[in-house]
């Protein structure tokens, strides 16, 4: 994003909330307060439903990275701090666990006739939060490289290990590829992709048990360990703000990196010409002649909490249709901060990993209560394995007891 | 003092703590001793903007009905303890048996968790702690000794590493030793090695978070001697000198003995911080070769999505514990001068 | 020690002088590059091509035109209305220090003054408490907040810092009253003065530098703190350090770097000033005071 695009639009929001200050959402009355995420795609919705606010209609927000920590103290309190938490595939799980929204389904009948089926979240048959924008991880691809060493663009991470080779092998650099294998929540998401897209299966049908110690559980592995083989050896420490910056600097010929990301990547800042027209978003890879990309589909939407007044659950959902709406997205540079999921919604070549990654068939993250906790068990006890100090087999069975450790402690396992 | 007079002096400090520190200790203690009720769990249909799928979701109802029956949720004495995120008493006692040697038995450990933090929580401890002490020293002799027109900016300077905030501070150095940062780089001219990487090596992380932990801790042990040093006694050292004592022996014989309650104080707080140590793990992103307990309790806390309190209460409580072991000669100390003070 | 200073070697001067330069090179280097850094762009100072690039600004000078750039304080100041979050930290560390030091001061003396047991085992469970891991105790604290509509308020972080503020200050301060004589207040008491009179007239004239050095390292902390302010302040009422962090980003979103920088350097000078202030107190403070185990 840069400098003038970005205050251009903090003006544009200002005045749009100046000269807009009473838009007609049809409120009659009521409380809005918003507990969100602290990023700029998340700032142009929150903005957009303060707009509701009026003589009758309070609005407050509160946008902060520490979301997730205090989201569920706070819609625990009755009545809830918050009467909306904006929320993504696994932040919603504490909420649903501890059955602090409510079901949409009387709400969405009354005044969704805009929203898409498939911006409706829903489980056990009852809608429980409003989908607005998508993201995922996918391959990005230096094409001037590829041409160079004379590779197509990669389908599967077998042709990025040939690629990668290729490229080591050839002296164009050193360390052509990187994903994101920081050892915290990023590592474990790796793993759930390539796991993913080994065709695994994370627990027992119907049981919280965990089932990923097996053969997919060694491919995938072996798989992430064959692909750090070409990253550097610091990739313990990659996350997103580490791996764009070398991506920019032109050392990276293949990354496996979140869609959302692709943006600062496509523009020139922090970057040569060079680099920028050889980059190339392209889909997630399917792994071992699978047909499943190994990425996983994400959602961030909004959900009404359950410990509020029926008329502050109308406003607020009525102040975050309007936050949503395709007015939002064509506002000032808007459409170009997120997939958004309405219809409005144009996409550049900045989404093209995203749309193609989900039309392959991707896998949406789990949204079952207890995945965090294996994510968890995941990242502690990967980096034995990727550092060679350990087997696949020990590292699988070490992740397995971790997690059966923290789920009997949340009373998913006895 | 009267009970009645030290009690009113008291009053505003105590109740702070007890409230603010005291009552969360306790209700701390009582988390650890449970675990959740069972989750009683269904199988639904999931939608998202994807696809649908069948899935597995908690059962709001049979599940409220539960909590309302145990608020706590079930008494788990000290289960939560002994499990392998914590003191692991059952996979110790396996790997003593499966492991034929010493050095095996400890490969084992080292797989456990805790042990894993621990080993770093107390190396970390033990290297900062006298290199801070030592180097604050130094660091006070020195300044001591500059003309006074310099030492009020030299005081300053040398506060910096301590005033930074390590949220920022960490950031930064964290990109300076990056192989291709200024020290990173610094680093591999001085080695002539140009793989040489301070974040890839499990040795070199160690050495420079403990590096970063003697920079960031030098300027509160310096400053605390600083300030000793201007009440050692004139005429003592003056004395010294007339009988003939090198100035090392000064520092030896007259200096040092008079930093002793000073020493004892920067020990106490030295060690306690030190052993809680989590700030640069974060800032330098070396969790993957070097976890301390306090990154554990993090960890359960803010790592995921689903916050572990019963997990975070044991180690803080086992973290409390092993401050207590470690401050005990201080504390025995403390109790002896308390004895001789008596009114 | 003036005397005996001159009376050195030329070789020790040597030394200890080239020592103290070694030091203030380490202590301040990262300082003074994150300074120059913070008026080059994210390209440069945080550049994986070459390091040099926060030197000469390569980057710097293709996007903005010129070698230097503010840009980061632009973006945090004004964009980003930081000014709000230096206004509320100003509010919390203030009301922290003026309320954990009028507590400790009068805790600190009645523990220094008393010999009975009771006061030793409350020194020894201030130590304990000291212990306790402040993220466990944020978390503890949230639900209740929550539930009573205390939380995100200015008043309620202050009283949580002030209370996890109070081991260290009730240490520091006890220590400090243990070295002014006993005599002192003692013989105010023969003169018919109650404890409080003897502590207004004859202690508070006496322990001003103490007290302003164990002031600074409460400053510290409530200055420098993310764990309690990050979880238990609402957006309008976040102070700078939680801010800066939300510059950074999160798992799946890019942050602003150079802002975080930027705004690092800027609240930086408000202390500078403020220890060449208050230096000469920290030390005398110190040096009367001679904190004792």
């Amino acid at each position: 994003m840069n400098m003038m695009k970005t205050m251009a639009a903090g003006a544009a929001v200002t005045i749009g909330v100046a000269t807009a200050a009473h838009a007609d959402c049809g409120i009659a009355s009521g409380n809005v307060s918003v507990l969100a995420n602290d990023f700029p795609a998340l700032h142009a919705v929150v903005s957009k439903a303060e707009e509701c606010a009026s003589s009758t209609v309070t609005f407050s927000k509160n946008h902060t990275t520490e979301h997730r920590d205090i989201q569920v103290a706070a819609m625990t309190a009755n009545p809830s701090e918050y009467t909306t938490a904006i929320v993504a595939n696994s932040s919603v799980v504490p909420l649903l666990n501890g059955g602090l929204i409510r079901p949409l389904d009387d709400l969405v009948a009354k005044h969704g006739q805009n929203l898409k089926k498939n911006q409706l979240i829903t489980i056990d048959g009852k809608i429980m939060a409003i989908a607005f924008m998508a993201n995922a991880q996918h391959l990005v691809v230096r094409k001037d490289i590829l041409d160079e060493v004379g590779l197509d663009i990669p389908e599967t991470y077998e042709d990025v290990l040939a690629a990668a080779e290729a490229i080591e092998a050839a002296g164009v650099m050193e360390h052509p590829f990187a994903m994101l294998t920081m050892a915290d929540w990023n590592l474990g998401e790796e793993f759930v992709n390539m796991y993913l897209g080994h065709g695994g299966e994370f627990f027992k049908p119907g049981t919280a048990e965990p089932a990923v110690n097996n053969e997919k559980g060694v491919a995938a592995l072996n798989m992430l360990k064959a692909l750090v083989e070409f990253s550097n050896p610091d990739f313990l420490t990659y996350n997103t703000g580490v791996v764009a910056p070398i991506w920019e600097s032109g050392n990276l010929a293949m990354a496996q990196m979140w869609g959302s990301s692709m943006g600062q990547l496509l523009d020139s800042e922090g970057s040569t010409e060079e680099v920028v027209s050889g980059t190339l978003p392209v889909g997630a890879m399917t792994v071992a002649g699978g047909t499943t990309p190994a990425s996983s589909l994400w959602w961030d939407g909004f959900t009404i909490a359950a410990n509020i007044s029926d008329e502050d659950a109308e406003a607020t959902f009525l102040a975050m249709l309007n936050g949503i709406s395709n007015e939002m997205v064509m506002e000032g540079d808007n459409n170009d901060r997120a997939v958004w999921l309405m219809d409005a919604y144009k996409p550049g070549i900045a989404a093209t990993g995203i749309s193609a990654t989900a039309a392959a068939g991707a896998e949406p993250y789990p949204m079952l209560p207890y995945m965090g906790l294996l994510h968890g068990a995941f990242f502690a006890e990967l980096p034995d394995f990727l550092q060679g100090n350990e087997s696949a087999e020990q590292t699988l069975a070490d992740i397995e007891a971790a997690y059966i450790t923290a789920a009997q402690e949340k009373g998913f396992l006895q | 003092m009267k009970h009645k007079t030290f009690f009113w002096f008291i009053l505003p400090s105590l109740a702070a703590m007890l409230l603010f520190i005291a009552m969360p200790l306790v209700s701390v203690t009582i988390q650890s001793l449970f675990v959740e009720h069972d989750q009683v769990l269904v199988e639904v249909e999931n939608c998202t903007p994807f696809k649908c799928e069948s899935s597995v979701a908690v059962d709001q109802e049979a599940t409220a009905a539960l909590r309302e029956e145990r608020p706590l949720g079930q008494f788990n004495g000290l289960g939560t303890y002994t499990n392998r995120s914590h003191l692991a008493f059952p996979e110790v006692r396996e790997a003593w048996n499966a492991s034929g040697s010493l050095h095996d038995f400890g490969a084992r450990l080292m797989n456990l968790p805790f042990y894993k933090a621990l080993a770093f929580t107390i190396t970390y401890t033990a290297v900062v702690t006298p290199f801070v002490i030592v180097l604050g020293l130094a660091i006070a002799l020195g300044v001591n000794a500059l003309p006074q027109l310099v030492k009020g900016p030299t005081i300053f300077c040398s506060l910096l590493p301590m005033i930074v905030t390590p949220l920022i501070g960490s950031l930064i150095l964290f990109w300076m030793v990056d192989a291709d940062g200024i020290l990173g780089a610094a680093l591999q001219r001085i080695f002539d090695d140009d793989q040489l990487s301070l974040k890839a090596s499990h040795s070199l992380t160690w050495i420079m978070l403990i590096v970063y932990g003697i920079w960031h801790s030098a300027p509160f042990s310096f400053i605390v001697f600083y300030a000793g040093l201007q009440t050692v006694p004139q005429e003592t050292l003056e004395a010294a000198q007339i009988d003939g004592a090198t100035r090392w022996q000064r520092v030896r014989y007259v200096v040092v003995p008079y930093m002793t309650p000073l020493v004892v104080f920067i020990t106490l707080m030295q060690l306690m911080d030190n052993f809680r140590v989590f700030e640069p793990i974060v800032g330098f992103s070396a969790s993957a070769k070097a976890t301390s307990l306090s990154w554990i309790i993090f960890n359960d806390l803010r790592g995921g999505d689903i916050q572990l309190f019963g997990s975070a209460a044991a180690t803080s409580l086992l973290t409390i514990l092993g401050v207590v072991v470690l401050l005990m000669p201080v504390l025995i100390r403390t109790w002896q001068e308390f004895g001789r003070k008596v009114v | 020690m003036a005397s005996v200073a001159q009376r050195r070697s030329p070789g020790l001067i040597f030394f200890s002088t080239a020592f103290i330069v070694f030091w203030l090179m380490i202590a301040t280097g990262p300082f003074i590059w994150t300074v120059w850094g913070s008026f080059k762009v994210q390209g440069d100072f945080f550049s994986k091509t070459d390091w040099r690039y926060a030197l000469y600004g390569v980057r710097t000078i293709t996007e903005t035109g010129d070698a230097f750039t503010g840009n980061g304080y632009f973006g945090a100041w004004i964009q980003q209305e930081f000014w709000r979050n230096a206004f509320n930290t100003v509010i919390v560390v203030t009301f922290t220090v003026i309320i954990s030091l009028t507590m400790g001061t009068l805790g600190g003396y009645a523990l220094a003054r008393s010999g009975f047991r009771y006061a030793f085992w409350l020194l020894m469970a201030a130590l304990v408490f000291r212990a306790m891991p402040h993220i466990t105790l944020v978390s503890g604290y949230l639900l209740p907040f929550f539930e009573w509509n205390l939380w995100g308020h200015l008043p309620t972080t202050i009283i949580v810092l002030v209370a996890i503020n109070q081991p260290f200050t009730l240490w520091m301060l006890h220590s400090f009253f243990l070295n002014i004589p006993k005599d002192m207040d003692e013989s105010a008491l023969v003169d018919g003065c109650t404890r409080l009179q003897a502590f207004r007239h004859v202690i508070i004239p006496v322990m001003w530098p103490g007290v302003i050095t164990t002031g600074l390292f409460s400053f510290l902390l409530a200055y420098n703190d993310f764990a309690v302010t990050s979880v238990l302040l609402s957006q309008e009422n976040q102070t700078m350090v939680p801010k800066i962090a939300s510059f950074l980003g999160t798992v799946r979103q890019q942050g602003q770097v150079m802002f975080a920088v930027a705004a690092v350097v800027s609240a930086m000078v408000p202390l500078f000033f403020l220890v060449l202030f208050f230096q000469r107190q920290i030390v005398s403070g110190l040096t009367t005071g001679a904190v004792k185990g």
